[in-house]
Order: C-alpha cells, then sequence, then structure tokens
C-alpha cells in the first residue's frame, strides 16, 4: 500500500513539473500548463480578502469599541462554521451567474466571519484599564481605536486574516462548479487530467495553504506590538460559553478549509 | 385514480411554476424531503464518528502532553498542519491510499478535529487553579488521581467548547466528503446544483443539523458540569 | 451559656492522635543556587502543640513546612513524624496523614462542600455514612451551619467560609498532625481575628500538634505555644514560647523582628479576667441608699454601679442619685462601655482608649459585670512583668475558654 501511494505521489509531484497530454488527448495539461490556474486561484484569493477585510474590519472596529453586537459576533462565527462553502457557491450561480463575480462574492461572504469575529474579539479584550486611561487622556471615539484598541487588537485580527485565507484558498478550489478555472479544476474535472492530475494538484493547493499560514503567521509575530507577545490574559479572555474564537491566538477562529 | 391525477398535476406545477422559475418551493420540500433523510443520515454518521475518534486521539495526546510539556509544540504544529491543508486537498490525497468511501472522509474529519480539541483539553488543563493542584497533591492525590478527580472536571467547560466548536466544523466541512466518494448531504446537493430549492434543503439541513448538535452538547453540558452553573 | 470556671477542669492533654515532629538538621539547597534555602534546621515539636514557624519573606518557612509532608524534598537531614522518618514512606500515603491548609485554600471548585471535606476521607475508603457524619461534626466544628451549607459550591462561599471549610477539610480523616501555611492571610483583618479565636477555640477541644506558619508576629505570639523565628537561609533565631520571646529575645534580630513595641505586644498574652480587676459596689434599683454608700467605701473604686437583676450594667451613679432614699432606677439611658472577661488586654486597653474613658465595667458572656478595668491596672500589669523575671502566660488554647 504504501509503494503505491509513493508511486501515486511521486506521479503527482511529476504533474506539477512536466507538462503532457490529456487524458483524451489534444490539449496540453500540467507543468507550466499549471500557471494560468495558479494565477486565477491567486487572484481571485487576494481580491475576496481584501473586500472581506475593507468590510469586516471597520465594521469589527467599530462594534468592538462600542461593545455593541456581542450577538452578532458570536452567531457569525457558528453559522460560518456550520454553512458548507459549496452551498453557499452554488446557489448564488443561480443569482449571479457563472464566473469569477460569483466566485468571489460567495468567497467574501466566507471570509467575513472569521476576520470580523477575531476583530471584534480583539476589539473586546483589550485591555479596560488602557482605554479608560487613554479616554482620561481626552482621546476621542476615533483616536482610542486607531491608537490604542487596533495596536492591541493586531494579532486577532491578523489571526482572522490567517484563517480567512486559507478557507478562501480552499473554497477557490471550487471554483470549476461555477465556471472559474482554478487550481481545482484538475481534481473536479479529474477525467481530464487524470488521477496524477487530480493528486498534484491537491499537493499544490495544499501546499498553497501551508504557505499562507507561514506567511501569516510571520506576518502576524511582526505585526504584534513588541510589548505584547503571548500574554498571558489572552488565554483567560475567552468566554466558554460563547464558544466564540477558540483561545490562542495563533489559531483560526473558523473552520479549516473546506 | 386521484393519485394519478394528483400526481400529474403536481408534475404540472412542477413543470410550469416552481422547477422552471427555479424559485423557492415548499411544496417540492415538503414533498421530497425524504430524500434527504438518507444523506442527513450518512452525513451525521460522518460527523459523528470523527468526532468521537478525534476526540478519543486529542485527549490520549493531551493527557501525555499535560506531563511532558515538550511535546504540546510538536503535537499543536503537527495538528495544525493537518487543519490548515483544505479539505479537498486531503480528501484526494488520501484517495490512491484508502479509496473512495466512508473511511477516507472519516480519516481526513477526523485529522480536522485533532487540533482544536487538542488544544483546548491542554488549555482547559492549564487553567486549572494553581492552588488547587497544591492542595490536591498536599492532601495525599496520587499524580493519576489528580488528573482525573480534580483537573479533568475542572477542564470540562473548555473541553465541551473544543467539542461544540469541532461538531459544528464538521458538519460544514462533511459537506464535501462526496469528493471522497462518502455521501452525505453535499453528495445530495451535487446531484442538481442548479436547482435552488435543493442547494437550500441540503444546505440548510447542514445548517440545522450544527445547531442540534451543538444545543445537544450545551445541554450535555449543563448537565455534567454543574458547579460552573451555580452562584 | 458559658462558665470560665470550667476552662480544662482536668488540665490539658495532648490528643491521643497528636503526633511528635522533629526537624534534625534540615537543610535544603535548589539545584542552580549557591546559597541554601535551609541550613541546618534543627527542633522538637511536642505533641498537641502549636508550633507557628515566622520570620521574614525568604526566610525558608513554607520551604521548612512543606518539608513535612514532602511537597519539597530535603537536600540533607530528616524530619521525624513520631519517631519515624517521613522519607520512609510512600509520599501519597504520608500526606494523607497529614491535614495541609494553604493560604489561598485551594478548594476544588467543581465539589459542593461536602465532597471536598470528604476527599480523604474517600480516598481512605470509608463508608458513606461515616463520611457523611463525619461532614456534619467538622462543619459544626468549625462554626458552620452543616444543612446550610454541605450543598453549596465554593463559588457562593466567602472568604471567612472558605477558610473554614479548607481547615475542615484538613481535619477531615482526624490526621495526628496539620500543616497550615498562612491560613488567615488572604482574609480582612475584622474576620481574621474572629477566625484566629475560633481556631484558638477549636484547638483547645481537639488538641493536634500543629505547624502554622505566619509573617505576622502578632498571630505568632497570640496563637503559638512555642515559635521558631526564622532568618534568611532557614537559620533559626530563636525557638521559645511567646513570653520568652517578647521578654528575652536572644538576639538582636528576634528583638527587631518582634517589634520595638515588645512591651506593648506583652498585652496580648493575657486576658482581662486574669487580671486582679478594681472593685466597685454594684447596687440594684429600689435597695437603700444607706447601704449602698456603706458598701462604696469598702471597694477600691469609690464609685456605684447601678446594675439590673441579672447583674447587667445600666448607668454609673452620681452622689446626687444618692440622695434619696433608695436607689433610683433609670431608663432610657445607655449603659457605659464595657469590656469582655475574654479580651485581651491589648484589645481591652484600645477600647478604653477608643471611648475616653479611664475604667470600664468587665463582663462575662452573659453580660453579667465582674469587675472594673482600668488603665492603671494595665500600667501595673506591664510594670510587673520585669525582664528577666518571666511569667508564663498559660498555653494558647487554655487562652481560651473550650466552650464558646
Amino acid at each position: 500500500m504504501l509503494a503505491t501511494f509513493l508511486n501515486d505521489f511521486s506521479g503527482g509531484l511529476d504533474f506539477i513539473f512536466h507538462q503532457r497530454e490529456s487524458v483524451s488527448g489534444g490539449v496540453s495539461v500540467g507543468g507550466s500548463q499549471l500557471w494560468p490556474l495558479l494565477e486565477t486561484h491567486l487572484r481571485v484569493v487576494i481580491v475576496s480578502i481584501a473586500i472581506a477585510c475593507a468590510v469586516s474590519i471597520p465594521l469589527g472596529l467599530w462594534l468592538g469599541h462600542l461593545g455593541k453586537g456581542q450577538f452578532a459576533a458570536s452567531s457569525a462565527a457558528n453559522v460560518g462554521r456550520a454553512v458548507p462553502s459549496i452551498a453557499v457557491l452554488v446557489f448564488f450561480s443561480a443569482y449571479l451567474g457563472l464566473g469569477e463575480v460569483n466566485l468571489i462574492f460567495a468567497m467574501v461572504l466566507l471570509a467575513i466571519p472569521p476576520i470580523f469575529t477575531n476583530t471584534y474579539v480583539g476589539v473586546r479584550q483589550v485591555d479596560r484599564d488602557a482605554v479608560d486611561a487613554a479616554r482620561g487622556m481626552g482621546m476621542s471615539g476615533g483616536q482610542i481605536v486607531r491608537r490604542v484598541e487596533l495596536p492591541l487588537s493586531l494579532p486577532l485580527i491578523f489571526g482572522g486574516l490567517r484563517t480567512s485565507t486559507v478557507n478562501v484558498i480552499a473554497t477557490a478550489t471550487l471554483g470549476p462548479l461555477v465556471g472559474v478555472l482554478t487550481l481545482g479544476d484538475p481534481i473536479i474535472n479529474s477525467s481530464v487530467y487524470g488521477p496524477e492530475g487530480r493528486l498534484g494538484a491537491a499537493i499544490l493547493i495544499g501546499a498553497l495553504a501551508i504557505g499562507a499560514e507561514a506567511l501569516f503567521a510571520l506576518l502576524q509575530r511582526i505585526a504584534t506590538p513588541a510589548g505584547l507577545r503571548r500574554p498571558k490574559n489572552e488565554r483567560r479572555a475567552w468566554s466558554r460559553r460563547a464558544a466564540l474564537v477558540p483561545p490562542s491566538p495563533t489559531s483560526p477562529s473558523a473552520p479549516p478549509a473546506p | 385514480m386521484t393519485l394519478g391525477v394528483l400526481a400529474q398535476v403536481v408534475i404540472r406545477e412542477r413543470t410550469q411554476t416552481c422547477e422552471s422559475r427555479n424559485d423557492f418551493c415548499p411544496d417540492w420540500i415538503a414533498h421530497h424531503y425524504d430524500e434527504y433523510l438518507s444523506p442527513l443520515w450518512t452525513h451525521l454518521q460522518l460527523v459523528l464518528v470523527s468526532v468521537a475518534l478525534g476526540f478519543v486521539i486529542a485527549f490520549a495526546l493531551a493527557v501525555v502532553a499535560h506531563r511532558r510539556r515538550w511535546l504540546v509544540g510538536p503535537i499543536t504544529g503537527f495538528t495544525g498542519i493537518l487543519y490548515t491543508i483544505p479539505s479537498i486537498a486531503l480528501f484526494t490525497i488520501l484517495l490512491p491510499i484508502t479509496g473512495f468511501g466512508f473511511w477516507t472522509a472519516i480519516i481526513a474529519l477526523t485529522s480536522y478535529t485533532l487540533l482544536i480539541i487538542f488544544r483546548n483539553i491542554v488549555t482547559g488543563l492549564d487553567n486549572v487553579p494553581e492552588e488547587a493542584r497544591d492542595a490536591a497533591r498536599g492532601m495525599g492525590l496520587t499524580e493519576r488521581q489528580r488528573l482525573w478527580k480534580v483537573e479533568v472536571p475542572l477542564a470540562l467547560p473548555e473541553i465541551f467548547a473544543g467539542l461544540r466548536i469541532a461538531t459544528t466544523t464538521t458538519v460544514g466541512l462533511a459537506a464535501l466528503a462526496f469528493f471522497a466518494g462518502a455521501g452525505g448531504l453535499g453528495a445530495q446537493l451535487m446531484t442538481d446544483i442548479n436547482f435552488k430549492s435543493n442547494i437550500v434543503l441540503a444546505g440548510g439541513l447542514c445548517v440545522l443539523l450544527a445547531v442540534a448538535l451543538d444545543l445537544i452538547l450545551l445541554v450535555a453540558e449543563r448537565l455534567t458540569v454543574r458547579w460552573e452553573f451555580e452562584g | 451559656m458559658t462558665d470560665s470556671n470550667t476552662a480544662q477542669p482536668e488540665g490539658p492533654h495532648p490528643n491521643r492522635h497528636a503526633a511528635t515532629l522533629e526537624f534534625a538538621h534540615v537543610a535544603k539547597t535548589y539545584p542552580g543556587t549557591d546559597e541554601p534555602a535551609i541550613q541546618d534546621l534543627s527542633f522538637t515539636v511536642e505533641a498537641g502543640e502549636i508550633c507557628v514557624l515566622v520570620g521574614p519573606s525568604g526566610c525558608g518557612k513554607t520551604t521548612a513546612m512543606r518539608m513535612v509532608n514532602r511537597m519539597i524534598e530535603m537536600s540533607g537531614g530528616d524530619i521525624l513524624l513520631d519517631g519515624q522518618s517521613v522519607k520512609g514512606r510512600h509520599t501519597a500515603a504520608l500526606r494523607r496523614d497529614i491535614g495541609y491548609a494553604i493560604q489561598q485554600v485551594g478548594l476544588f471548585p467543581h465539589l459542593d462542600v461536602a465532597a471536598n471535606i470528604a476527599t480523604v476521607p474517600k480516598l481512605l475508603g470509608w463508608s458513606k455514612d461515616r463520611i457523611a457524619a463525619r461532614v456534619t461534626e467538622l462543619l459544626e466544628l468549625v462554626g458552620l451551619d452543616p444543612d446550610e451549607m454541605r450543598s453549596r459550591y465554593p463559588s457562593q462561599l466567602s472568604g471567612g467560609q472558605r477558610q473554614r471549610i479548607g481547615v475542615a477539610r484538613a481535619l477531615a480523616a482526624d490526621p495526628p498532625l496539620m500543616l497550615m501555611d498562612e491560613p488567615f492571610g488572604a482574609i480582612d483583618p475584622i474576620s481574621r481575628e474572629r477566625l484566629q479565636n475560633e481556631f484558638l477555640r477549636l484547638q483547645g477541644e481537639i488538641r493536634k500538634t500543629i505547624i502554622f506558619v505566619t509573617h505576622d508576629i502578632d498571630e505568632a505570639i497570640k496563637l503559638g505555644d512555642r515559635i521558631a523565628v526564622l532568618q534568611k537561609g532557614g537559620v533559626l533565631a530563636q525557638y521559645a514560647t511567646p513570653a520568652e520571646l517578647l521578654m528575652a529575645p536572644e538576639s538582636d534580630f528576634v528583638a527587631d523582628f518582634v517589634g520595638a513595641d515588645r512591651a506593648l505586644k506583652r498585652l496580648a498574652l493575657q486576658r482581662v479576667r486574669d487580671v486582679d480587676l478594681w472593685t466597685t459596689p454594684w447596687v440594684r434599683a429600689g435597695e437603700p441608699v444607706a447601704a449602698a454608700r456603706s458598701r462604696v467605701s469598702q471597694t477600691d473604686l469609690k464609685l456605684p454601679l447601678l446594675v439590673d437583676d441579672q447583674d447587667r450594667p445600666l448607668r454609673w451613679l452620681t452622689d446626687a442619685d444618692l440622695r434619696g432614699e433608695t436607689v433610683p432606677s433609670v431608663s432610657g439611658v445607655r449603659p457605659p462601655h464595657c469590656v469582655e472577661a475574654d479580651d485581651i488586654l491589648r484589645d481591652a486597653l484600645s477600647d478604653l482608649l477608643q471611648h475616653g474613658v479611664q475604667y470600664a465595667p468587665v463582663t462575662d458572656a452573659g453580660g453579667r459585670v465582674t469587675g472594673i478595668l482600668s488603665l492603671e491596672l494595665i500600667t501595673d500589669f506591664l510594670g510587673h512583668q520585669v525582664p528577666g523575671h518571666i511569667i508564663e502566660a498559660p498555653s494558647a488554647s487554655d487562652r481560651v475558654d473550650s466552650a464558646p
């Protein structure tokens, strides 16, 4: 069994690096033919994350600062976990048709909960005394957010970004279902690419996800203000009953990549 | 005879109105929901088996790592990698080894639960108040007695939180189990991806399943962890 | 309800379950450090005694205590419990034989009060009935209502209640030795005083051998039968009774640690009822004035005190009151401030000063007047304790009535 696996695995790796002819013939696949797929994949991921950030982070900062919307935050987290990404994707294809717009729209929806929830919780768990002192010094609401709450919640915001990015990379794999040729094509249309193609694409996507995770872990560490590296009270800030966000800033707050 | 007429009416209804307009059809849902029961059952099985298996494995790992702290990092890292790999990719990678079917999906789904549950159990055990631990040791409880009589009971809230997150997560992920040939509500959804009612029903059942399981766990927590809700 | 004359009629005797404890050249050095935490500690604790380990922070008092039940292992020397080395016994079994009460109590949050107290008995395999009876007995012993308390959870208790449960839990299996590490440290001063008094009362009943760690010299003097003053490095500066410590400190360190107000601290050693109180005539309403006047001349304090028919003080009487035929009764007047016979002199003095009076009636537990305490009597007491001439105070737990 192990021998077969290694054999298949090397076949998959080979697919990544070398072109060959498709199963049914006539089309060149694999190797450098994967570039367009990769490019599309990355493009939709970056656009979706950017839009999701633009929507969730200000909203999360604002609501977190005011202390309102706890229920929304926890519901967003729970629902976001349970709704199957494929359903969301396919559902909107009826309204938005096939194509990148549909894909990006669905992915933005899926990316919002982790970023929003993490931003919200990040702001809420900022040391109340620090905020109090800031207010006492005469900072306006906006200044408090910008100068105190945002920097102190950066680790968590980055955690949410990490989660969403990995999720979106995974959801983009389903792109072909709505007509967008991403790295998921060899998996979904494996009859064209063959089993090596399927495996090769899977390996690539896995590597992409791990790479993104590592990159964000690094960014998170850089962005964390020096005095804030892994504060002990962060563990206790998590309300067990809300089951809102799992403990530890290095962990994602939403489902693993679909 | 009436049944035949009714059937014809329904079919005509379908072809003329709901299905052709690709709209939400409560009637269709009412008539066809039993088609979803089997996938739902498969889906439930997928979730229950993987969470149970994941819990057993993660618990064993956590108990070991609790005593040998240096293990926490590597175990977290390893389960973290498993967690990061997109499920479709993992299903696909497993295919050459275990082929299509229920157990392929289970292996992948179990891997996803490991990180969450492991981390929550470790944190829960860590958060046991130091003075309770000291008192337990000073009173003459052995290490094993301390673990089972004091530390694990006090870590239960955290453990339950991890279980709840893992369960709702797995419900969402199991929708993709059809990539591993394991059926489930995702497979049902794929039978007609253009029909909205199908999508809504399949997806909605997923969410309902997640909510129901979450509630059951919450009730179980309230029943077993009485001290958390007193006073 | 209490008769102060029945304090320990048979004389104090150690509880037959109380153990002796001996520190024999105990030493402890932590790996990686040069200075030993404990150098060479030797002393003996008799059965049924409270031995207080006291000293500045870092002196090793808690370390020494924790070496008894091997929560910390000794580097050298030995500790003998009833003559047997603690090192020879299995640690868990040893600890089940020793009561252990720490400052933060460490009650198990997930168990109710009864289950907390029952922890060690359950480990020892007691029957359910025996455990239930013991829980009730202990709750009463520590001054709590068993029916009310047994099903409560620690989060529902106040700090003082938690401490009492902690002590009850340590006593549950009736161990011959108790280790207590600043058990009253985290309590507010008012509750702490009350708990200390109750602790003494408790010890009067059960007579355990107790090692008690504190940083508070006043607490040590109040509670200890013998006090071990430790210096940095676990060096034993002096091991003596409270009276000896106050009146004959063996070194400058001990003298400094006990405090410059040593003289005043002696006031903690004596109770009001142990002093020869002044007499004063107490008269009842309706008594013929002549008889009252004649009694006045025979007393120390020539001021008559009006009391009710149960000898409870009502009012000081002036000359004007004794003009008539009979002693008048009074109403609507607040009784004079009284001092209790069970108070320690230190608290009584502070009472007198606070109310700005030179003297006050002394009442027993029932409110009946037994004599008069005055500032003069207190200063006399201080004056009579000449350095070098040590008047032993009764042992700590004998200073308390056994019945509340």
